[in-house]
C-alpha cells in the first residue's frame, strides 16, 4: 500500500471553476428539462389523442431515443449536424439541443401515462359544464397531470444533471470535465475525483429534498 | 452489388473487422458488468432487506453513494484511482469494475423493493412451519419477488449496455470508440453514428426480448 498525502489546496484554489461547472451542468440540465417538457407535452398529445399518422412517429422517436446511447447521441448531434450544412451550433448549443430531445422522449413516456391515469370523469365532467375541447385541456386534464408527474419531473430532473457530466466528452468545462483538467494538470487524483463527486452528490440530495417539498405542497388530489 | 471506394456499403465492409471488434468489447463488457453485478446485487441487496443494522446503513450508504454519482465520473474516477493504488488494470477491466459496482446499487435496490413487496405473511408463515433463513429466502420470498424483480433488472442491463460507451472516454475500444475511429479513417460521419445507432437498437430489442420471456417464464405467481 502506497501512502497517499491528500493536499486540498488545489481545490481552494480552483473553487471558482467548481462553482461555475457546478452552475453550468445545473443550467444545461433544468434548460434541457424545460425544452423536453414542451417536446414532451406535444408528443404525449399526438399519442394519446392523435391520429395513427402522427402517434407512430412519436414511438419510432421515443423508442429511437430511449433505446440508444446518450453519448452516441451526442457526438452524432455535435460531429453529424455539421454534415448537413447546420453548423451554426457552438458545443453547449448543440449538447442543449441533445440533451432536450433526449429528454423529450423520456417525458413523452412520463406525460402520456400521465395522461392515461387521469379518471375519465374528470373530463366527462368537465364535458357536462360545457367546456370546449381546448379549455377541458387547460383547465382540467393539464392541471392533475402535471402534480401527477411532478415525482417524474424530479426524477429526471436529477437524472439529466447526472447526464450532464457527458458533456465533458465534448469539451464543454462542467463538473467532470474541470475534476478531469485538475487531476491531469496536478495528479491530485484523489482530491479532484472526490470533490466533484461530493458535489454530485449534494447537488442531487438538495435537488431530491427542495423537489419533494414541493411534490407534497403540490400532492395529486385523490 | 458494384463496392466503390467511397460509397458507404464498401467503407462498411472494408471496417467491418474493426467494428466487429468494438461490437464485441460492449458484448464483453456489458455482460461481465451484468454478471458481476447481479451476483454482487443479490447479495447487497439481502443485506440491504434483513442484514444487521451496521451492515445495512454500510450498504444503504454504499447504494446512496453509487446512484448519486454519474457513471462517467465514477468510471473515470475508479480508473485514475485504481492506477494510484498501483493496482495495474487495463481500462477494459477499470470500465467492468466500474459499471459492475454502479449497477449492484441498483440491483441491491431493485431486489430491496421486490422482497418488502411481498406480503408479510408469507415470511411469517416459512417461520411457522420451521424453514430456516435461507431455505424461507430461497423457496418462499425469491419465487414471489422475482417476478417483480425482473423488469427493472432488465432495465438495468440495457443501461449497462448503454453505459459501456462511456468506456470509450478511457480508451476501451468498444463500438462507440470503433465507429469514431472508421469515422476517423473516411468521414462518413452521419453513416456510421447511424449504423452504431442500429446496432445498439439491437443489441437492446434483444435483451428486451429475453426479459419479455422471462418474465413470461415467471409469470406463475399472481397476488
Amino acid at each position: 500500500m502506497i501512502q497517499y498525502y491528500f493536499d486540498w489546496s488545489v481545490i481552494w484554489r480552483n473553487a471558482d471553476r467548481f462553482a461555475y461547472a457546478l452552475g453550468l451542468g445545473l443550467s444545461l440540465a433544468v434548460i434541457s428539462l424545460f425544452i423536453g417538457s414542451v417536446i414532451g407535452i406535444a408528443c404525449a398529445m399526438a399519442r394519446v389523442y392523435g391520429a395513427r399518422w402522427l402517434s407512430w412517429p412519436v414511438w419510432l422517436y421515443v423508442e429511437f431515443i430511449r433505446n440508444t446511447p446518450l453519448l452516441l447521441l451526442v457526438f452524432f448531434v455535435y460531429f453529424g449536424l455539421p454534415e448537413l450544412d447546420i453548423s451554426y451550433l457552438d458545443k453547449t448549443q448543440s449538447f442543449i439541443l441533445t440533451l432536450s430531445l433526449y429528454a423529450g422522449a423520456y417525458m413523452t413516456e412520463v406525460f402520456r401515462a400521465g395522461l392515461a391515469s387521469i379518471p375519465k370523469s374528470y373530463t366527462e365532467a368537465a364535458k357536462a359544464i360545457g367546456l370546449r375541447p381546448w379549455q377541458r385541456q387547460r383547465y382540467v386534464v393539464l392541471p392533475v397531470m402535471f402534480r401527477i408527474t411532478l415525482p417524474a419531473f424530479s426524477n429526471n430532473l436529477i437524472s439529466l444533471f447526472k447526464d450532464t457530466s457527458l458533456a465533458a466528452a465534448i469539451a464543454i468545462p462542467e463538473l467532470t470535465f474541470v475534476a478531469r483538467q485538475i487531476n491531469a494538470n496536478t495528479f491530485r487524483v484523489m482530491e479532484s475525483w472526490l470533490a466533484a463527486s461530493a458535489l454530485y452528490l449534494v447537488t442531487c440530495y438538495v435537488i431530491a429534498s427542495a423537489l419533494r417539498r414541493l411534490e407534497r405542497r403540490y400532492a395529486a388530489i385523490r | 452489388m458494384d463496392l466503390q471506394p467511397g460509397t458507404f456499403a464498401f467503407e462498411a465492409w472494408t471496417a467491418r473487422y474493426a467494428l466487429w471488434r468494438g461490437l464485441w468489447a460492449t458484448i464483453t463488457t456489458s455482460s461481465f458488468s451484468i454478471v458481476f453485478a447481479t451476483l454482487a446485487g443479490l447479495i447487497f441487496g439481502v443485506a440491504l432487506t434483513y442484514g444487521w443494522w451496521p451492515l445495512r446503513l454500510l450498504v444503504r450508504l454504499y447504494v446512496d453513494f453509487m446512484r448519486g454519482m454519474p457513471v462517467l465520473v465514477l468510471i473515470l474516477f475508479t480508473y485514475y484511482g485504481l492506477a494510484l493504488f498501483q493496482v495495474n488494470v487495463a481500462p477494459y477491466w477499470a470500465g467492468v469494475f466500474a459499471l459492475a459496482g454502479f449497477a449492484t446499487a441498483h440491483v441491491a435496490e431493485n431486489l430491496r423493493g421486490a422482497v418488502q413487496s411481498v406480503p408479510a405473511g408469507q415470511m411469517e408463515a416459512a417461520k411457522a412451519i420451521g424453514l430456516s433463513f435461507p431455505k424461507r429466502l430461497w423457496y418462499v420470498i425469491v419465487p414471489q419477488a422475482i417476478r417483480r424483480m425482473l423488469p427493472p433488472w432488465v432495465n438495468t442491463c440495457l443501461e449497462i449496455v448503454k453505459g459501456t460507451t462511456l468506456l470509450s472516454v478511457i480508451g476501451v475500444v468498444e463500438l462507440l470508440l470503433a465507429t469514431q475511429q472508421v469515422i476517423a479513417r473516411n468521414y462518413m460521419v452521419i453513416d456510421f453514428y447511424l449504423l452504431a445507432c442500429g446496432i445498439y437498437l439491437v443489441v437492446n430489442f434483444c435483451i428486451a426480448q429475453i426479459g419479455a420471456a422471462l418474465e413470461r417464464r415467471f409469470s406463475y405467481i399472481r397476488y
